[in-house]
């Protein structure tokens, strides 16, 4: 019972990372119809940014305030840089969209290269809180802390994009432009201005998983986005276009599956069920679990 | 009197399609200009040229002046804001969005006017909690409606606001235009004749991306031949 309850909430930190990358992925898919191959560097970035900030930063550290001053620095860097690729790379390609994928495909390959270029192709030790090492006995079952950090972050994250979406103007926006973008132009509204925020959103949320990714694994190296957004694409796809709750639901279809497949099917099992998984419901349905709706 | 809107040599392309072959008329600043033809002649996407909403695939030449200001390429969301309204075939209300969040979408001003969208649709204010998605077509109609309604316009540019609706809708529809179009000129796509009676002032037909015939939509309707040879329809039969 204890190993059943360890593999779950294993798999649902999991999830929460997976959850982290698909949510702003999803949004930007849904609203702005771009297939952003260099969201994983969002991730890397706001890891990198953290590791950095841990060491350099006056009064960041790997320790209590410290590190939440360092992931913060991560996250504004993650979101600074998502950004900035909107603005200047994706918002003249809006209506090419061979050339979107070209030039976020282009972008992550440089990003890694750049990553590897300034901090080494190896793995970093990443700086973690003491306490995320700590286990905590769960129902009979010793649970890592960093499994429930990652679980809280990530519940947080989607309670505050939910509040987003449903109370705040630019919410509205989106959800609205997730299902006819057109016809938010023709309300008089510039959509690309919520191009920038999902891509800002996206960018903050990725950073926020590669700085907790860097907690679970102890490392940051510069794949490491690449390896986790082949996931988040999956989640992305299983929730829907464009929902925010969906890939929620996917992400912890996704990870649980992927957790317990691996550990009683043998490694690299889970990887095949997944796909399996995703196999599954695009013939099940098509438009995902949630279909395209920005909640 | 000068016209609010002129369009002159409007082609547009899409796909490698020549749409639009060169349209040329005018709207007047006031009352309701009816553009007529039969089902595929171009008269929806005239109306989505002068707003900016040619598909990517897609281009528009030609010039569009609204009170002597080019406007033809000028972004969508601008020209709304500078006041030209438009009402979409198919409603194209968010279905996932609620009847009050669809309106407070649409709001352009600080002070929007749901005191005439809620006098024009009562129902709107009693299902403003109510999905979108789940009001009956004629409802869908009204918010469409009332979304531009809420809003001070120089021109609305409306497209089929009865297509598929009851005769008793058709009705309520058609009051709500009457209205509207008493405050604010109306560029008017519609093809149910016993409305273009009730509103037209101005008619223009487009037949073939051209335009056919332009003149005072009750002197096409009075002539049947005229109609039936423009329309293919007889203007008795009201529709």
């Amino acid at each position: 019972m204890s190993t059943v309850i360890l593999m779950t909430v294993t798999g649902l930190g999991l999830a929460a990372l997976y959850f982290l990358v698909a949510s702003g992925l999803s949004l930007v898919f849904g609203l702005a119809d771009v297939l952003n191959f260099a969201h994983g560097l969002f991730l890397s970035v706001g890891a990198y940014a953290t590791w950095w900030a841990a060491g350099n930063l006056p009064g960041a550290g790997a320790e209590g305030w410290g590190f939440v001053l360092a992931v913060a620095f991560g996250v504004l860097a993650g979101t600074v840089v998502a950004s900035l690729v909107e603005l200047v790379m994706i918002r003249p390609l809006y209506s090419r969209t061979i050339e979107q994928v070209l030039v976020t495909v282009g972008l992550s390959l440089a990003g890694v290269a750049a990553l590897q270029a300034g901090f080494g192709a190896d793995p970093r030790p990443f700086p973690r809180p003491a306490w995320t090492q700590q286990v905590v006995t769960i129902a009979g079952a010793r649970v890592p802390m960093d499994r429930l950090l990652l679980i809280v972050a990530a519940l947080v994250v989607l309670g505050a994009l939910l509040a987003f979406l449903r109370w705040t103007r630019y919410g509205l926006i989106i959800r609205a432009g997730v299902e006819n973008r057109e016809m938010v132009t023709a309300l008089g509204i510039d959509v690309r201005k919520a191009f920038t925020l999902v891509f800002a959103i996206g960018g903050a949320a990725a950073a926020l998983a590669g700085a907790l990714a860097g907690v679970y694994s102890g490392s940051v190296s510069p794949t490491s986005g690449s390896s986790l957004l082949i996931f988040a694409f999956i989640v992305v796809v299983i929730g829907g276009m464009g929902s925010v709750l969906g890939s929620a639901a996917a992400a912890v279809a996704v990870g649980l599956l992927q957790q317990f497949v691996n550990y009683y099917g043998g490694s690299g099992a889970g990887d095949v069920c997944v796909v399996a998984l995703l196999a599954l419901v695009l013939l099940w349905r098509p438009a995902g679990l949630a279909g395209k709706a920005a909640a | 009197m000068s016209a609010l809107l002129e369009v002159n040599d409007l082609s547009v392309r899409i796909a490698g399609l020549h749409i639009l072959q060169g349209v040329s008329f005018s709207v007047a600043p006031s009352g309701v200009t009816v553009l007529l033809g039969r089902n595929g002649v171009g008269k929806s996407t005239t109306l989505r040229a002068i707003l900016g909403l040619t598909p990517r695939n897609g281009a528009a030449t030609g010039s569009v002046r609204l009170g002597g200001e080019e406007i033809l390429g000028r972004p969508t969301h601008g020209l709304v804001k500078a006041g030209l309204g438009f009402v979409p075939e198919d409603r194209c209300v968010f279905a996932g969005l609620t009847v009050a969040e669809n309106l407070r979408l649409a709001e352009r001003t600080s002070t929007p006017d749901y005191d005439l969208v809620f006098k024009l649709f009562p129902e709107l204010s009693k299902r403003s909690r109510q999905r979108a998605g789940s009001l009956s077509g004629g409802q869908q109609q009204m918010l469409s409606l009332g979304r531009v309604l809420l809003n001070d316009n120089r021109l609305l540019l409306i497209d089929e606001p009865t297509k598929g609706l009851a005769p008793k809708v058709v009705t309520e529809v058609a009051e709500a235009l009457e209205r509207a179009a008493s405050a604010v000129p109306v560029l008017l796509v519609e093809q149910n004749l016993a409305v273009v009676r009730r509103l037209a002032g101005d008619a223009v037909v487009i037949a073939a991306g051209q335009v056919a015939w332009t003149g005072r939509g009750g002197e096409l309707l009075a002539d049947p031949e005229l109609t039936r040879s423009l329309l293919s329809v007889n203007a008795a039969g009201g529709h």
